[in-house]
């Protein structure tokens, strides 16, 4: 399945993937209105971490074991078996934060504002994910693998 | 045509059984269990007594479920007898069943503590949800309540009961709340959040005797001349492996029922996961119960898939709990608390603005720690645990507020990326 791979060489932690992942969860779809006058106020579903000069984007990586899924008594994080696709349903989520507890890779977060965890849903309907799309050192790509 | 019986339908039970359907398609299935509903969120009965979820958004799968998937599900139904060598099962009912493989998923049943008034009118125990309607069934606006028990289950209870607005009362024997799963700086941050929100909290008496007057509640002594005044009182001293059914049978069991990487008993063709099971705990490296869904989960899966043929090795759990209560979030897992500080290091952040990182290591390794506040890099550092990661290099960046995926070594930030 095709999901957002970093390329950490290359990111400088512009956070331009986290602005433009906001924008496409709001309800506006504009950057300054989501910001500003939506509440409860959308949070990205990307996340920068970085120590030093290293730095990556990582958004959920859709594992085909995905211990978020286990660990979800709620039932708000489910696996597609035909797509691969790992949906957290905001509806279902209780913020247990259990999927927190076990994601190895600290790509799944809470929205504070809803009192929900939030992750990567690979913007599905647009042809591409916003954060890839959008950043401008071609630092993400999305792709069958990491190499692309 | 192989047949499987899966005794219990909770989280182990459902990953075992949908394993099992994976590796056979024709195999007969069949569940039972004595709650007669279909597979429900065993932890979301606190929810569902705060009113805040209905049963349908509590239920684990879609309406067509056993259906759909070939089970045949015997709900309200208790199995009273296991026959090893006849590889039969007698129900209370009466009817008998036959296996070729078994899997005990029976889970805990609540411990019920030696205290004078068990029976009095107006006592529960918060464990099914039975138990959470009876007590939304007993209960009115007026009613003050007692929780006797401050781990995982009683704090729930009590955070439903706060909820609906009831005066409510914690009393806990050890000198702080969830003393089995935190340490006492996480514990009185959890504490000053409760309080914050209307729970009182009385320590160092688990209660001595329940009081009663015409046949119900009326308080709860403390055994020092103190009495809570309450209508309400609810048993939370915690959860013990429901085993029984395993010993009659002559089943090797400890605290629970041993199983081997694969999930299987003493017994050949006998399996067992979930909080009824004691399988591998990566964090203590030793065979241990693990009381959490994440494991239940997975150790389902590991003997679903065992049972219908494949020789898949158990992954390995340990026991990590996320939890948020009272607008305080914390996570934990595996030896956050060693009892003892021998041949562990331990790294502390102090408490700052609500938030504490708290990692424990030994030879080199991360086998538990407790954050509150920031829980994102949990996830992060319990994956350390699991595979076991040499930390030595970067040891002091594990509680650092800032910790996350880029503090990894390169080439295992990288790999891990790749794998996926």
């Amino acid at each position: 399945m095709k999901k957002v791979y970093p390329k950490e060489e290359v990111c400088m932690a512009c956070r331009l993937c986290e602005v433009h992942c906001l924008a496409a969860h709001s309800l506006s779809q504009d950057l300054i209105r989501a910001y500003k006058l939506e509440s409860p106020r959308p949070r990205a579903l990307v996340q920068v971490t970085e120590k030093g000069p290293v730095s990556l984007a990582l958004p959920c990586r859709h594992c085909r074991e995905p211990m978020c899924v286990y660990g979800c008594f709620a039932g708000a994080l489910t696996r597609d078996e035909a797509t691969g696709v790992v949906s957290l349903d905001p509806d279902k989520c209780v913020g247990c934060w259990t999927c927190l507890a076990v994601c190895p890779y600290g790509a799944i977060y809470r929205d504070p504002a809803r009192g929900v965890a939030a992750k990567c849903d690979l913007c599905a309907g647009r042809p591409q994910p916003a954060c890839v799309a959008n950043c401008p050192n071609e630092a993400l790509i999305f792709a069958e693998s990491a190499r692309g | 045509m192989a047949s499987y019986l899966i005794i219990g339908n909770s989280a182990g039970g459902i990953a075992a059984a949908e394993a099992i359907r994976r590796g056979d398609p024709k195999g007969a299935i069949t569940m039972v269990s004595d709650e007669p509903y279909p597979a429900y969120s065993r932890p979301l009965i606190s929810d569902y007594l705060a009113g805040d979820v209905t049963l349908e958004k509590m239920l684990l799968r879609p309406a067509d479920f056993y259906p759909s998937h070939g089970i045949e599900a015997i709900l309200g139904t208790k199995v009273t007898r296991l026959e090893l060598t006849q590889k039969r099962a007698t129900l209370a009912d009466g009817r008998t069943l036959k296996w070729d493989k078994l899997l005990l998923a029976t889970g805990g049943t609540p411990t019920l503590p030696d205290i004078k008034g068990r029976d009095l009118k107006g006592v529960f125990v918060f464990n099914t949800l039975d138990d959470a309607k009876a007590i939304g069934d007993y209960l009115i606006a007026r009613h003050r309540a007692v929780v006797i028990g401050g781990g995982l289950i009683g704090l729930s209870a009590a955070k439903a009961l706060l909820r609906r607005g009831n005066e409510t009362t914690v009393v806990v024997r050890s000198a702080r709340l969830l003393s089995t799963l935190l340490d006492a700086e996480a514990s009185a941050l959890m504490e000053k959040a409760a309080l914050a929100k209307g729970l009182k909290v009385i320590k160092g008496s688990g209660g001595e005797e329940i009081l009663g007057q015409d046949g119900q509640v009326k308080g709860v002594a403390l055994g020092r001349g103190e009495t809570i005044p309450c209508e309400v009182v609810i048993l939370a001293r915690g959860v013990d492996p429901r085993t029984e059914l395993a010993r009659e049978a002559g089943l090797k069991v400890r605290e629970g029922i041993p199983v081997n990487e694969h999930m299987e008993t003493s017994a050949p063709g006998v399996y067992a996961c979930g909080d009824v099971a004691e399988s591998y705990d990566f964090a203590c490296q030793e065979v241990r119960v693990n009381p959490v869904w994440p494991s239940a989960v997975i150790g389902g899966l590991t003997a679903g898939a065992n049972m219908a043929g494949e020789r898949n090795p158990c992954p390995g759990t340990s026991a990590v709990n996320a939890l948020s209560y009272f607008g305080t979030a914390i996570a934990a897992a595996g030896q956050a608390n060693p009892p003892t500080l021998d041949g562990f290091e331990v790294l502390r952040h102090p408490a700052h603005n609500g938030h504490y990182e708290k990692v424990v290591l030994q030879d080199g390794r991360v086998v538990g720690f407790i954050l509150v506040g920031n829980l994102e890099k949990a996830g992060v550092i319990f994956s350390l645990i699991k595979e076991r990661v040499d930390v030595t290099p970067f040891k002091k960046d594990l509680i650092s507020p800032s910790f996350g995926y880029a503090f990894l070594p390169a080439k295992l930030r990288q790999a891990r990326i790749a794998a996926e």
